[in-house]
Protein backbone atom coordinates (compact mmCIF):
# COMPACT_ATOMS: atom_id res chain seq x y z
CA UNK A 1 0.00 0.00 0.00
CA UNK A 2 2.92 2.25 0.55
CA UNK A 3 4.15 1.98 -2.98
CA UNK A 4 2.86 4.75 -5.19
CA UNK A 5 -0.40 3.45 -6.52
CA UNK A 6 -1.86 3.57 -9.96
CA UNK A 7 -5.57 4.19 -9.76
CA UNK A 8 -6.08 1.95 -12.75
CA UNK A 9 -4.87 -1.05 -10.82
CA UNK A 10 -6.29 -2.88 -7.88
CA UNK A 11 -5.60 -1.21 -4.59
CA UNK A 12 -5.50 -3.53 -1.66
CA UNK A 13 -4.92 -2.26 1.83
CA UNK A 14 -2.17 -4.59 2.93
CA UNK A 15 -1.70 -3.09 6.35
CA UNK A 16 -2.27 -5.81 8.90
CA UNK A 17 -2.91 -3.37 11.74
CA UNK A 18 -5.98 -1.86 10.19
CA UNK A 19 -7.27 -5.17 8.97
CA UNK A 20 -6.69 -7.16 12.15
CA UNK A 21 -10.21 -8.42 12.70
CA UNK A 22 -11.83 -8.33 9.31
CA UNK A 23 -11.91 -9.41 5.75
CA UNK A 24 -13.01 -7.57 2.69
CA UNK A 25 -16.68 -6.76 2.85
CA UNK A 26 -17.05 -4.67 -0.24
CA UNK A 27 -15.01 -5.11 -3.38
CA UNK A 28 -15.23 -3.13 -6.57
CA UNK A 29 -13.57 -3.79 -9.90
CA UNK A 30 -13.28 -1.36 -12.79
CA UNK A 31 -16.37 0.59 -11.86
CA UNK A 32 -17.42 3.38 -14.22
CA UNK A 33 -20.29 5.67 -13.37
CA UNK A 34 -21.92 8.07 -15.80
CA UNK A 35 -24.49 10.76 -15.24
CA UNK A 36 -25.78 11.03 -18.79
CA UNK A 37 -22.72 11.87 -20.87
CA UNK A 38 -20.59 12.92 -17.95
CA UNK A 39 -18.34 10.29 -16.43
CA UNK A 40 -18.28 10.68 -12.63
CA UNK A 41 -16.12 7.66 -11.79
CA UNK A 42 -13.41 6.12 -13.91
CA UNK A 43 -12.21 2.53 -13.59
CA UNK A 44 -12.41 2.40 -9.83
CA UNK A 45 -11.20 -0.68 -7.99
CA UNK A 46 -11.13 -0.99 -4.23
CA UNK A 47 -11.31 -3.58 -1.43
CA UNK A 48 -13.01 -2.37 1.72
CA UNK A 49 -12.43 -4.41 4.87
CA UNK A 50 -15.07 -5.43 7.41
CA UNK A 51 -15.05 -4.10 10.96
CA UNK A 52 -13.14 -0.97 10.13
CA UNK A 53 -13.99 2.58 9.22
CA UNK A 54 -12.94 3.67 5.75
CA UNK A 55 -13.07 7.41 5.09
CA UNK A 56 -13.54 8.75 1.57
CA UNK A 57 -12.03 12.19 1.12
CA UNK A 58 -11.52 14.44 -1.85
CA UNK A 59 -12.64 17.76 -3.29
CA UNK A 60 -16.27 18.32 -4.26
CA UNK A 61 -17.20 16.52 -7.44
CA UNK A 62 -14.44 13.94 -7.12
CA UNK A 63 -16.90 11.05 -7.14
CA UNK A 64 -16.65 9.93 -3.53
CA UNK A 65 -20.38 10.33 -2.76
CA UNK A 66 -21.27 8.86 -6.13
CA UNK A 67 -19.27 5.74 -5.38
CA UNK A 68 -20.70 5.54 -1.86
CA UNK A 69 -24.19 5.57 -3.36
CA UNK A 70 -23.26 2.74 -5.71
CA UNK A 71 -22.63 0.46 -2.76
CA UNK A 72 -26.35 0.24 -1.92
CA UNK A 73 -27.61 1.12 -5.38
CA UNK A 74 -28.91 4.46 -4.24
CA UNK A 75 -27.94 5.72 -7.68
CA UNK A 76 -30.74 3.62 -9.18
CA UNK A 77 -33.06 6.46 -8.21
CA UNK A 78 -31.29 8.81 -10.62
CA UNK A 79 -32.62 7.98 -14.13
CA UNK A 80 -29.56 9.22 -16.06
CA UNK A 81 -27.12 7.34 -13.88
CA UNK A 82 -25.36 4.35 -15.38
CA UNK A 83 -23.07 2.04 -13.42
CA UNK A 84 -20.78 -0.51 -15.06
CA UNK A 85 -18.13 -2.79 -13.63
CA UNK A 86 -18.42 -5.10 -10.67
CA UNK A 87 -19.39 -4.29 -7.09
CA UNK A 88 -19.60 -7.16 -4.62
CA UNK A 89 -20.88 -7.11 -1.08
CA UNK A 90 -19.98 -10.35 0.65
CA UNK A 91 -18.87 -11.71 -2.73
CA UNK A 92 -22.35 -11.22 -4.24
CA UNK A 93 -22.70 -8.99 -7.24
CA UNK A 94 -25.12 -6.31 -6.08
CA UNK A 95 -25.93 -5.23 -9.64
CA UNK A 96 -27.13 -8.74 -10.44
CA UNK A 97 -30.69 -8.33 -11.82
CA UNK A 98 -31.91 -11.04 -9.45
CA UNK A 99 -30.90 -9.18 -6.35
CA UNK A 100 -33.61 -7.69 -4.13
CA UNK A 101 -32.70 -4.04 -3.83
CA UNK A 102 -34.83 -3.56 -0.72
CA UNK A 103 -32.96 -6.38 1.00
CA UNK A 104 -29.68 -4.94 -0.20
CA UNK A 105 -30.46 -1.56 1.31
CA UNK A 106 -31.32 -3.18 4.63
CA UNK A 107 -27.99 -4.94 4.59
CA UNK A 108 -26.16 -1.84 3.42
CA UNK A 109 -27.65 0.99 5.46
CA UNK A 110 -27.15 4.65 4.84
CA UNK A 111 -26.98 7.82 6.90
CA UNK A 112 -27.23 11.12 5.09
CA UNK A 113 -25.73 14.55 5.46
CA UNK A 114 -28.89 16.15 6.75
CA UNK A 115 -30.72 14.23 9.48
CA UNK A 116 -33.92 13.01 7.84
CA UNK A 117 -36.16 11.32 10.41
CA UNK A 118 -39.61 10.30 9.22
CA UNK A 119 -42.35 12.68 10.35
CA UNK A 120 -43.40 10.09 12.90
CA UNK A 121 -42.66 9.28 16.51
CA UNK A 122 -39.19 8.40 17.72
CA UNK A 123 -40.40 4.83 18.25
CA UNK A 124 -41.89 4.54 14.78
CA UNK A 125 -38.74 5.90 13.15
CA UNK A 126 -36.79 2.94 14.49
CA UNK A 127 -39.59 0.36 14.37
CA UNK A 128 -40.54 0.98 10.75
CA UNK A 129 -37.68 -0.93 9.17
CA UNK A 130 -37.83 -4.06 11.33
CA UNK A 131 -41.62 -4.15 10.86
CA UNK A 132 -41.62 -4.01 7.06
CA UNK A 133 -38.73 -6.48 6.89
CA UNK A 134 -40.61 -8.78 9.27
CA UNK A 135 -37.79 -8.89 11.76
CA UNK A 136 -40.00 -8.84 14.85
CA UNK A 137 -42.50 -11.54 15.77
CA UNK A 138 -44.55 -9.39 18.09
CA UNK A 139 -44.87 -6.19 20.01
CA UNK A 140 -42.40 -7.19 22.75
CA UNK A 141 -39.77 -8.17 20.25
CA UNK A 142 -40.22 -4.93 18.37
CA UNK A 143 -39.86 -2.99 21.61
CA UNK A 144 -36.62 -4.83 22.24
CA UNK A 145 -35.24 -4.06 18.80
CA UNK A 146 -36.11 -0.38 19.20
CA UNK A 147 -34.45 -0.17 22.60
CA UNK A 148 -31.37 -2.07 21.47
CA UNK A 149 -30.96 0.11 18.39
CA UNK A 150 -31.41 3.33 20.32
CA UNK A 151 -28.91 2.13 22.91
CA UNK A 152 -26.37 1.27 20.23
CA UNK A 153 -26.86 4.71 18.78
CA UNK A 154 -26.25 6.22 22.21
CA UNK A 155 -29.67 7.85 22.24
CA UNK A 156 -31.73 5.64 24.56
CA UNK A 157 -31.10 7.49 27.80
CA UNK A 158 -32.05 10.79 26.18
CA UNK A 159 -35.32 9.64 24.59
CA UNK A 160 -36.62 6.64 26.58
CA UNK A 161 -39.29 8.76 28.28
CA UNK A 162 -40.59 10.36 25.12
CA UNK A 163 -40.63 7.63 22.49
CA UNK A 164 -44.06 8.73 21.34
CA UNK A 165 -42.96 12.25 20.51
CA UNK A 166 -42.07 13.16 16.92
CA UNK A 167 -38.52 12.41 15.83
CA UNK A 168 -38.37 15.75 14.11
CA UNK A 169 -38.60 17.47 17.51
CA UNK A 170 -35.15 16.27 18.55
CA UNK A 171 -32.00 18.37 18.23
CA UNK A 172 -29.91 18.00 15.06
CA UNK A 173 -27.37 15.72 16.71
CA UNK A 174 -30.11 13.59 18.28
CA UNK A 175 -31.91 13.37 14.95
CA UNK A 176 -28.73 12.13 13.31
CA UNK A 177 -28.28 9.49 16.00
CA UNK A 178 -31.94 8.56 15.51
CA UNK A 179 -31.19 8.02 11.82
CA UNK A 180 -28.25 5.84 12.78
CA UNK A 181 -30.53 3.86 15.15
CA UNK A 182 -33.00 3.50 12.28
CA UNK A 183 -30.24 2.15 10.04
CA UNK A 184 -28.99 -0.25 12.70
CA UNK A 185 -32.48 -1.58 13.50
CA UNK A 186 -32.61 -3.74 10.35
CA UNK A 187 -29.35 -5.56 11.16
CA UNK A 188 -27.18 -4.06 8.46
CA UNK A 189 -23.64 -5.24 7.84
CA UNK A 190 -22.37 -2.19 6.06
CA UNK A 191 -23.19 1.38 7.08
CA UNK A 192 -22.60 4.13 4.57
CA UNK A 193 -22.41 7.66 5.91
CA UNK A 194 -22.47 10.66 3.63
CA UNK A 195 -21.04 13.60 5.59
CA UNK A 196 -23.03 12.64 8.68
CA UNK A 197 -21.68 15.49 10.80
CA UNK A 198 -21.59 18.40 8.41
CA UNK A 199 -24.81 19.87 9.82
CA UNK A 200 -23.89 19.31 13.46
CA UNK A 201 -22.09 21.32 16.14
CA UNK A 202 -18.77 20.07 17.57
CA UNK A 203 -20.35 18.36 20.58
CA UNK A 204 -22.94 16.50 18.51
CA UNK A 205 -20.14 15.69 16.06
CA UNK A 206 -18.01 14.24 18.85
CA UNK A 207 -20.93 12.05 19.96
CA UNK A 208 -21.42 10.72 16.44
CA UNK A 209 -17.69 10.07 16.11
CA UNK A 210 -17.68 8.22 19.41
CA UNK A 211 -20.61 6.20 18.11
CA UNK A 212 -18.85 5.42 14.82
CA UNK A 213 -15.87 4.20 16.80
CA UNK A 214 -18.10 1.81 18.78
CA UNK A 215 -20.01 0.63 15.73
CA UNK A 216 -16.88 -0.37 13.89
CA UNK A 217 -16.54 -3.36 16.23
CA UNK A 218 -19.50 -4.91 14.42
CA UNK A 219 -19.91 -3.20 11.07
CA UNK A 220 -18.11 -2.24 7.94
CA UNK A 221 -18.39 1.54 7.91
CA UNK A 222 -17.71 3.84 5.00
CA UNK A 223 -17.86 7.55 5.66
CA UNK A 224 -17.62 10.40 3.22
CA UNK A 225 -16.33 13.54 4.87
CA UNK A 226 -15.07 16.95 3.95
CA UNK A 227 -13.28 17.33 7.24
CA UNK A 228 -9.71 16.06 7.04
CA UNK A 229 -9.56 16.04 10.82
CA UNK A 230 -12.65 13.90 11.00
CA UNK A 231 -11.20 11.41 8.56
CA UNK A 232 -8.02 11.35 10.62
CA UNK A 233 -9.94 10.91 13.87
CA UNK A 234 -12.50 8.24 13.00
CA UNK A 235 -11.09 6.08 10.25
CA UNK A 236 -8.58 3.28 10.04
CA UNK A 237 -8.34 3.54 6.28
CA UNK A 238 -8.57 6.58 4.10
CA UNK A 239 -9.29 6.72 0.39
CA UNK A 240 -8.47 9.86 -1.53
CA UNK A 241 -10.56 10.52 -4.63
CA UNK A 242 -9.78 13.06 -7.30
CA UNK A 243 -11.53 13.74 -10.60
CA UNK A 244 -13.41 10.47 -10.49
CA UNK A 245 -10.42 8.29 -9.75
CA UNK A 246 -9.15 6.69 -6.58
CA UNK A 247 -5.71 8.18 -6.07
CA UNK A 248 -4.64 6.48 -2.89
CA UNK A 249 -6.23 4.14 -0.35
CA UNK A 250 -4.41 3.08 2.75
CA UNK A 251 -3.73 3.23 6.45
CA UNK A 252 -5.08 6.50 7.84
CA UNK A 253 -2.09 6.99 10.12
CA UNK A 254 0.26 6.93 7.18
CA UNK A 255 -2.04 8.91 4.96
CA UNK A 256 -1.97 11.85 7.33
CA UNK A 257 1.71 11.78 8.22
CA UNK A 258 3.36 10.62 5.02
CA UNK A 259 1.05 10.18 2.03
CA UNK A 260 2.62 8.61 -1.03
CA UNK A 261 0.94 10.64 -3.72
CA UNK A 262 1.61 14.31 -4.29
CA UNK A 263 -2.06 14.95 -5.07
CA UNK A 264 -3.06 13.49 -1.70
CA UNK A 265 -0.42 15.56 0.07
CA UNK A 266 -1.56 18.73 -1.69
CA UNK A 267 -5.19 18.11 -0.86
CA UNK A 268 -4.91 17.19 2.80
CA UNK A 269 -2.48 20.01 3.52
CA UNK A 270 -4.79 22.56 1.90
CA UNK A 271 -2.81 23.26 -1.25
CA UNK A 272 -5.34 22.30 -3.89
CA UNK A 273 -6.56 24.81 -6.41
CA UNK B 1 6.17 22.82 -2.55
CA UNK B 2 3.20 24.76 -3.85
CA UNK B 3 1.41 27.32 -1.75
CA UNK B 4 -1.48 26.81 0.64
CA UNK B 5 -4.89 28.09 -0.34
CA UNK B 6 -4.85 30.03 2.94
CA UNK B 7 -1.91 32.40 2.54
CA UNK B 8 -1.49 33.14 6.24
CA UNK B 9 -0.73 29.43 6.74
CA UNK B 10 2.27 29.82 4.44
CA UNK B 11 3.28 32.88 6.42
CA UNK B 12 3.14 30.92 9.67
CA UNK B 13 5.41 28.24 8.23
CA UNK B 14 7.81 30.68 6.63
CA UNK B 15 8.06 32.66 9.88
CA UNK B 16 8.94 29.45 11.66
CA UNK B 17 11.63 28.75 9.09
CA UNK B 18 13.00 32.27 9.42
CA UNK B 19 13.16 31.96 13.20
CA UNK B 20 15.06 28.70 12.89
CA UNK B 21 17.48 30.20 10.41
CA UNK B 22 18.05 33.03 12.84
CA UNK B 23 18.59 30.64 15.73
CA UNK B 24 20.91 28.51 13.60
CA UNK B 25 22.99 31.56 12.69
CA UNK B 26 23.22 32.65 16.30
CA UNK B 27 24.28 29.21 17.49
CA UNK B 28 26.91 28.98 14.76
CA UNK B 29 28.29 32.33 15.91
CA UNK B 30 28.24 31.24 19.56
CA UNK B 31 30.16 28.09 18.71
CA UNK B 32 32.71 30.04 16.68
CA UNK B 33 33.21 32.57 19.47
CA UNK B 34 33.47 29.89 22.15
CA UNK B 35 36.22 28.11 20.22
CA UNK B 36 38.03 31.39 19.54
CA UNK B 37 37.77 32.40 23.18
CA UNK B 38 39.18 29.09 24.33
CA UNK B 39 41.96 29.03 21.76
CA UNK B 40 43.06 32.61 22.42
CA UNK B 41 42.06 32.51 26.09
CA UNK B 42 40.05 35.60 25.48
CA UNK B 43 37.92 35.94 28.62
CA UNK B 44 36.05 39.00 27.35
CA UNK B 45 34.85 37.05 24.33
CA UNK B 46 34.02 34.09 26.56
CA UNK B 47 31.84 36.34 28.72
CA UNK B 48 30.01 37.55 25.65
CA UNK B 49 29.27 33.96 24.64
CA UNK B 50 27.93 33.25 28.12
CA UNK B 51 25.68 36.30 28.00
CA UNK B 52 24.42 35.62 24.49
CA UNK B 53 23.23 32.15 25.42
CA UNK B 54 20.14 33.81 26.85
CA UNK B 55 19.22 34.94 23.34
CA UNK B 56 19.44 31.37 22.09
CA UNK B 57 17.13 30.22 24.86
CA UNK B 58 14.64 32.98 24.11
CA UNK B 59 14.59 32.00 20.44
CA UNK B 60 13.96 28.38 21.32
CA UNK B 61 10.97 29.37 23.44
CA UNK B 62 9.63 31.61 20.69
CA UNK B 63 9.96 28.84 18.11
CA UNK B 64 8.19 26.43 20.38
CA UNK B 65 5.34 28.87 20.98
CA UNK B 66 5.02 29.61 17.29
CA UNK B 67 4.98 25.88 16.49
CA UNK B 68 2.33 25.10 19.10
CA UNK B 69 0.20 28.00 17.95
CA UNK B 70 0.47 26.85 14.34
CA UNK B 71 -0.56 23.32 15.28
CA UNK B 72 -3.53 24.66 17.21
CA UNK B 73 -4.66 27.01 14.46
CA UNK B 74 -3.97 24.97 11.33
CA UNK B 75 -4.15 21.33 12.40
CA UNK B 76 -1.30 20.56 10.04
CA UNK B 77 -0.97 17.13 8.44
CA UNK B 78 1.54 15.26 6.32
CA UNK B 79 4.59 17.28 5.30
CA UNK B 80 3.35 20.41 7.09
CA UNK B 81 3.05 18.48 10.33
CA UNK B 82 6.50 16.97 9.91
CA UNK B 83 7.87 20.41 9.15
CA UNK B 84 6.57 21.76 12.45
CA UNK B 85 7.54 18.76 14.57
CA UNK B 86 11.02 18.83 13.08
CA UNK B 87 11.28 22.57 13.75
CA UNK B 88 10.58 21.93 17.45
CA UNK B 89 13.16 19.16 17.61
CA UNK B 90 15.80 21.06 15.66
CA UNK B 91 15.38 24.10 17.87
CA UNK B 92 15.89 21.95 20.94
CA UNK B 93 19.08 20.46 19.45
CA UNK B 94 20.29 23.94 18.59
CA UNK B 95 19.59 25.09 22.12
CA UNK B 96 21.73 22.22 23.44
CA UNK B 97 24.52 23.14 21.03
CA UNK B 98 24.27 26.68 22.42
CA UNK B 99 24.60 25.32 25.96
CA UNK B 100 27.68 23.34 24.98
CA UNK B 101 29.23 26.45 23.43
CA UNK B 102 28.51 28.34 26.63
CA UNK B 103 30.00 25.60 28.78
CA UNK B 104 33.10 25.56 26.61
CA UNK B 105 33.41 29.34 26.88
CA UNK B 106 33.14 29.14 30.67
CA UNK B 107 36.23 26.97 30.77
CA UNK B 108 38.27 29.77 29.21
CA UNK B 109 38.41 31.41 32.64
CA UNK B 110 39.80 28.31 34.28
CA UNK B 111 42.76 28.12 31.93
CA UNK B 112 43.51 31.71 31.17
CA UNK B 113 46.68 31.82 33.28
CA UNK B 114 48.05 28.55 32.03
CA UNK B 115 50.10 28.46 28.92
CA UNK B 116 51.16 25.23 27.19
CA UNK B 117 49.65 25.98 23.80
CA UNK B 118 50.38 22.66 22.21
CA UNK B 119 47.70 21.13 24.44
CA UNK B 120 45.07 23.33 22.83
CA UNK B 121 45.65 22.23 19.26
CA UNK B 122 43.56 19.06 19.36
CA UNK B 123 40.55 20.66 21.02
CA UNK B 124 40.63 23.59 18.63
CA UNK B 125 40.68 21.16 15.71
CA UNK B 126 37.70 19.33 17.13
CA UNK B 127 35.91 22.61 17.59
CA UNK B 128 36.47 23.56 13.95
CA UNK B 129 35.32 20.17 12.76
CA UNK B 130 32.16 20.40 14.88
CA UNK B 131 31.60 23.88 13.52
CA UNK B 132 31.73 22.62 9.94
CA UNK B 133 29.25 19.90 10.84
CA UNK B 134 26.86 22.45 12.33
CA UNK B 135 27.22 24.75 9.34
CA UNK B 136 26.55 21.93 6.87
CA UNK B 137 23.60 20.60 8.79
CA UNK B 138 22.03 24.05 8.93
CA UNK B 139 22.53 24.36 5.17
CA UNK B 140 20.95 20.94 4.70
CA UNK B 141 18.04 21.98 6.90
CA UNK B 142 17.39 25.27 5.16
CA UNK B 143 17.39 23.48 1.80
CA UNK B 144 15.56 20.38 3.10
CA UNK B 145 18.40 18.39 1.58
CA UNK B 146 18.33 14.88 3.02
CA UNK B 147 21.39 13.76 1.05
CA UNK B 148 23.56 16.51 2.47
CA UNK B 149 22.13 15.74 5.92
CA UNK B 150 23.21 12.13 5.53
CA UNK B 151 26.72 13.26 4.58
CA UNK B 152 26.94 15.18 7.83
CA UNK B 153 25.48 12.21 9.64
CA UNK B 154 28.23 9.96 8.33
CA UNK B 155 30.96 12.56 8.80
CA UNK B 156 30.33 12.60 12.53
CA UNK B 157 32.50 9.49 12.71
CA UNK B 158 35.54 11.69 12.08
CA UNK B 159 34.67 13.82 15.06
CA UNK B 160 34.33 10.75 17.25
CA UNK B 161 37.67 9.42 16.03
CA UNK B 162 39.34 12.74 16.78
CA UNK B 163 37.80 12.77 20.22
CA UNK B 164 39.24 9.34 20.95
CA UNK B 165 42.72 10.43 19.99
CA UNK B 166 42.48 13.65 22.00
CA UNK B 167 41.29 11.71 24.99
CA UNK B 168 44.38 9.52 24.75
CA UNK B 169 46.65 12.47 24.11
CA UNK B 170 45.39 14.38 27.12
CA UNK B 171 45.85 11.34 29.31
CA UNK B 172 49.49 11.18 28.37
CA UNK B 173 49.99 14.85 29.23
CA UNK B 174 48.42 14.24 32.60
CA UNK B 175 50.71 11.34 33.22
CA UNK B 176 53.72 13.38 32.18
CA UNK B 177 53.12 16.09 34.71
CA UNK B 178 50.38 16.17 37.34
CA UNK B 179 50.37 19.98 37.10
CA UNK B 180 48.70 19.54 33.72
CA UNK B 181 45.76 17.71 35.22
CA UNK B 182 43.58 20.76 35.92
CA UNK B 183 44.06 22.22 32.44
CA UNK B 184 43.73 18.86 30.74
CA UNK B 185 40.51 18.07 32.55
CA UNK B 186 39.00 21.30 31.32
CA UNK B 187 40.20 20.56 27.82
CA UNK B 188 38.78 17.08 28.04
CA UNK B 189 35.39 18.54 28.89
CA UNK B 190 35.82 21.00 26.05
CA UNK B 191 36.55 18.14 23.67
CA UNK B 192 33.59 16.19 25.02
CA UNK B 193 31.42 19.24 24.44
CA UNK B 194 32.46 19.34 20.79
CA UNK B 195 31.79 15.64 20.45
CA UNK B 196 28.29 16.27 21.83
CA UNK B 197 27.81 19.15 19.37
CA UNK B 198 28.45 16.60 16.63
CA UNK B 199 25.85 14.27 18.14
CA UNK B 200 23.25 17.04 18.08
CA UNK B 201 24.14 17.73 14.46
CA UNK B 202 23.45 14.08 13.66
CA UNK B 203 20.11 14.32 15.51
CA UNK B 204 19.23 17.20 13.24
CA UNK B 205 20.36 15.12 10.25
CA UNK B 206 17.99 12.32 11.26
CA UNK B 207 15.17 14.83 11.58
CA UNK B 208 15.85 16.23 8.12
CA UNK B 209 15.73 12.71 6.78
CA UNK B 210 12.34 12.22 8.46
CA UNK B 211 11.11 15.56 7.17
CA UNK B 212 11.96 14.70 3.59
CA UNK B 213 11.15 10.99 3.47
CA UNK B 214 8.28 10.80 5.94
CA UNK B 215 9.77 7.89 7.82
CA UNK B 216 12.48 7.70 10.44
CA UNK B 217 15.99 6.71 9.48
CA UNK B 218 16.20 3.02 10.20
CA UNK B 219 19.91 2.32 10.19
CA UNK B 220 21.86 2.91 13.37
CA UNK B 221 24.50 5.57 13.36
CA UNK B 222 28.13 4.45 13.37
CA UNK B 223 29.17 5.50 16.86
CA UNK B 224 32.89 5.57 17.26
CA UNK B 225 33.33 7.22 20.65
CA UNK B 226 35.11 4.47 22.55
CA UNK B 227 36.46 6.54 25.42
CA UNK B 228 34.01 5.09 27.90
CA UNK B 229 36.03 1.89 27.81
CA UNK B 230 39.50 3.47 27.85
CA UNK B 231 41.93 3.03 30.72
CA UNK B 232 45.44 4.10 31.50
CA UNK B 233 48.09 1.62 32.36
CA UNK B 234 50.96 3.47 33.98
CA UNK B 235 54.19 1.89 32.91
CA UNK B 236 55.27 -0.80 35.28
CA UNK B 237 52.17 -0.31 37.40
CA UNK B 238 51.81 -4.06 37.85
CA UNK B 239 55.01 -4.20 39.88
CA UNK B 240 53.99 -1.65 42.44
Amino acid sequence: MNAPVDHQTLITPAHPKALASGQFKVTARDVDVYYGEKQAIKKLSIDIPDRAVSAFIGPSGCGKSTFLRCINRMNDTIPTCKVTGLIDVDKRDIYDPNIDVVQLRAKVGMVFQKPNPFPKSIFENVAYGPRIHGLAAGKTELDEIVEKSLRKAGLWEEVKDRLAQPGTGLSGGQQQRLCIARAIAVNPEVILMDEPCSALDPIATAKIEELIDELRQNYCIVIVTHSMQQAARVSQLTAFFHLGTLVEYGDTNEMFTAPQEKRTQDYITGRFG
Amino acid sequence: MSEHIVKSYDEDLSQLRTMLAQMGGLVEQQLDDAIDALTRRDTALADRVIQNDERVDVLEREIEEKAILTIARRQPVARDLREIMVAIRVSSDLERIGDLAKNTAKRTHAMSDQLPRKLMVGVTRMGRLAQVEVKNILDAYSRSDADLAMEVWRADEDLDALYNSIFRELLTYMMEDPRNISLCTHLLFGAKNMERVGDHATNIAENIYYLVHGKPLSEGRPKKDVTSGMRVDIEGSDDR
